[in-house]
């Protein structure tokens, strides 16, 4: 963004206060996250940098928080993370398997009433959460689903889907009929249509829609509060009582592992848009 | 050209309108049958509950069911003066069976909330009846009148009426911080115990705020990444899209260690001379808190948008605007931020949205001050287990945001939703 020789010098001070702005905007975005990393290795038990970590002191640096969080006596982190992981991804393959359905559906140009059923498959991304959780908190103690893995997983579909339905149908938006209709003129049955000609140029969209229906369940807390017994918390759960209750350096290394969880995730998202705008070829 | 139309035929020799117009049929159900999975599943776990909140929280039938006979004698009652003795008949023979079935303590539970006093009189009338006090044969009316001065009172009587129709707004009243008064007329509570009103007014402003302040940050970070060459703006991407795809918990618990009193910002604050070291300022179970971690929160939410809309808009038209004169304020203003519009009300109205429901990051960071609507919805269907009241209150909301939602609709279009 270098400015051309001739810029008038009040324009060159907005500029450069326009640079500054937004440096202090990608820092107040990022910083937050960074700050987690070094503190989880904190020998102590205090959540602010010791003395020692300031002079970069190596005994001031530990493992002794991961090694709580692992092996920790009564520690209820290695429940929680094995049922976040089983509710999401049953989630996940619910919501995108009814998600990619509805999609597919929805971007036929045969469609009845699209608008309407639209609103309505993504209505539980709009309603605020405390609404959807008090609703379905209702239906699932009325069918006796409250606090089961079920239950949960069933609240996640209901929360995940839209976004693979988002997702799907921007992908299919620039999808060619075309190739369908050759599958079938050539003798394909639909069925066979869909799983070599639609499913494989769709992926990318699938799957990125399956990466946020993942994470939607992963980090969802406020129905799951609704919903969970002592037997079904989840990370997300466990984070909140012990933010709420006393905040022990634990919860640091879990959200540390979260972090680079997150890392893994956005790169995988990143790497799918590309992939399918290439694909598409609006990629530049 | 009609007739000739007409005598266009398939290869099965049925009319090709008649052959196409079925084949349309069929791919309509197709397409219908491929949502219908999802769209019954939503009905059933979603839509239809939703449905029932609004039933639960006007449903007011268990006095209805309870005093049949009571209610059907009042119809003919004026309510001025004590009702005549068809009604305390009725009322009798109700709570017999309501006695027989113990079932008087609801009762009396309930009409203490439409009038104090119940609860005793209720008790007292229940001993009299299992002792078998009462005699069927002489007047009723006297009898009940003599067991306690409150039954003689008319007021107690007109209360008991107020409680008939089996549907009831009194929750969504409460809501609003009003009430039915004696007489059945709206009236307003206290001034001092007006607590909705300021959670609704709260919610509210720290919406509108997060929203205002998530505009002014996200702008220019969106016009930069949209404006520098690919190779910069993918990496500052980064920025935006890993806080929008990690934990929301783990960035609360970042802003709980970084704006704590012994935190880094207030550190920091001390080392540049801003405040003294014995006087650090408290951001954290405040406004403040709430405002600069619900910000960063929702910031990707303004930003996205924002980015997809400002990606379209061609830079020639900038280079355009300053070759014909304009100022390059002049040019900003009057070519290019009419053009991001449509970004700007999707950003806003998707924050807003998501700020007026938001729960989890103000109940930690925001302290006495952070409880806002959500919260009390929470509180009310975990801890008072007032659920009708929590149905009523959540209703509320989800109106406003329907409205919000439908101006999105108007402005941007649902299906114009972009993620990432």
């Amino acid at each position: 963004m270098a400015l051309p020789t001739y810029t008038e010098t009040r324009y060159r001070i907005w500029h450069y206060f326009y640079i500054g702005f937004c440096t202090f905007v990608f820092i107040f975005l990022i910083a937050p996250l960074f700050v987690i990393f070094p503190l989880s290795f904190n020998a102590e038990e205090f959540l602010v940098f010791s003395e020692g970590m300031k002079n970069l002191d190596p005994d001031a640096f530990s493992l002794r928080w991961y090694h709580e969080m692992v092996y920790g006596t009564k520690n209820p982190w290695g429940l929680a993370a094995k049922n976040s992981f089983i509710i999401a991804i049953f989630a996940t393959i619910g919501s995108i398997i009814l998600g990619t359905l509805a999609a597919l559906g929805l971007s036929s140009r045969h469609m009845p009433y699209k608008g309407l059923i639209m609103a309505v498959l993504i209505s539980p991304m709009i309603v605020p959460l405390i609404i959807s959780g008090v609703a379905i908190f209702f239906f699932m103690a009325k069918v006796g689903l409250a606090a089961t893995h079920t239950g949960i997983i069933l609240a996640h579909i209901i929360l995940g889907t839209p976004f693979v339905v988002i997702t799907v149908t921007a992908t299919l938006s620039g999808f060619d009929h075309s190739v369908t209709r050759a599958a079938s003129s050539l003798g394909s049955n639909p069925v066979n249509t869909f799983m070599k000609i639609t499913l494989p140029l769709i992926l990318p969209g699938v799957i990125s829609g399956g990466l946020f229906a993942f994470v939607t369940s992963f980090d969802e807390v406020v129905v799951v509060l609704f919903l969970a017994g002592l037997d079904n918390t989840t990370i997300p759960v466990q984070m909140w009582t012990g933010l709420r209750e006393q905040l022990s350096p634990t919860i640091l290394a879990v959200a540390t592992c979260l972090i680079i969880l997150s890392t893994l995730i956005l790169v995988t998202a990143e790497l799918l848009r590309r992939r399918s705008e290439r694909l598409r070829g609006i990629s530049r | 050209m009609s007739s000739e139309t007409k005598q266009i035929l398939t290869t099965d020799g049925i009319p090709l309108e008649v052959s196409l117009k079925k084949a349309e049929k069929k791919n309509k159900i197709k397409a219908f049958l491929l949502v219908a999975p999802l769209l019954l599943f939503l009905f059933i776990t979603y839509v239809f509950p939703i449905g029932e909140m609004f039933t639960r929280s006007i449903d007011d039938k268990m006095i209805t069911n309870m005093l049949p006979k009571t209610f059907k004698a009042m119809e003919k009652w004026d309510g001025k003066e004590l009702p005549p003795e068809e009604v305390f008949a009725g009322f009798y023979l109700d709570f017999k069976v309501l006695v027989k079935n113990q079932e008087q303590g609801k009762l009396g539970q309930r009409l203490n909330k439409e009038k104090n006093g119940f609860n005793s009189i209720v008790k007292k009338l229940m001993r009299q009846i299992k002792r078998n006090k009462i005699d069927e044969t002489i007047s009723i009316k006297e009898q009940i009148m003599k067991i306690h001065k409150r039954w003689r009172n008319v007021e107690y009587w007109q209360a008991i009426k107020r409680t008939a129709p089996p549907y009831t707004m009194a929750k969504y009243l409460k809501g609003m911080d009003m009430y039915y008064a004696a007489d059945g007329s709206i009236a307003q509570v206290d001034e001092d115990r007006r607590i909705h009103r300021i959670l609704w007014l709260r919610t509210l402003e720290i919406a509108l705020f997060v929203t205002i302040f998530c505009f002014l940050m996200g702008y220019p970070i969106a016009h930069l990444l949209a404006t520098l060459p690919m190779k910069y703006s993918n990496l500052l991407m980064i920025c935006v899209l890993l806080p929008f795809w990690t934990s929301l918990l783990v960035r609360t618990a970042s802003w709980m260690i970084l704006l704590q009193q012994q935190g880094v910002v207030n550190d920091f604050f001390v080392m540049i001379g801003l405040v003294a070291d014995n006087n650090r300022p408290e951001m954290m179970y405040n406004k403040v808190g709430t405002y600069v971690a619900m910000t960063q929160i929702l910031l990707p939410f303004m930003v996205l948008p924002l980015y997809s809309v400002m990606k379209t808009i061609s830079p020639s038209l900038m280079r355009a605007g300053k070759s014909l004169g304009g100022t390059p304020f002049v040019a900003f203003w009057k070519v290019y931020f009419p053009l991001t519009i449509p970004g700007i009300g999707a950003g806003c109205l998707l924050v807003f949205i998501l700020a007026i429901g938001y729960y989890i990051t103000p109940a930690l960071v925001g302290g006495a001050s952070g409880t806002l609507i959500s919260n009390h919805i929470a509180y009310h269907m975990k801890e008072t287990l007032d659920w009708s009241f929590a149905s009523a209150m959540g209703l509320m909301l989800l109106t406003g945001v329907l409205v919000v939602y439908w101006i999105y609709n108007k402005l941007v279009g649902v299906d114009n939703i972009k993620l990432g």
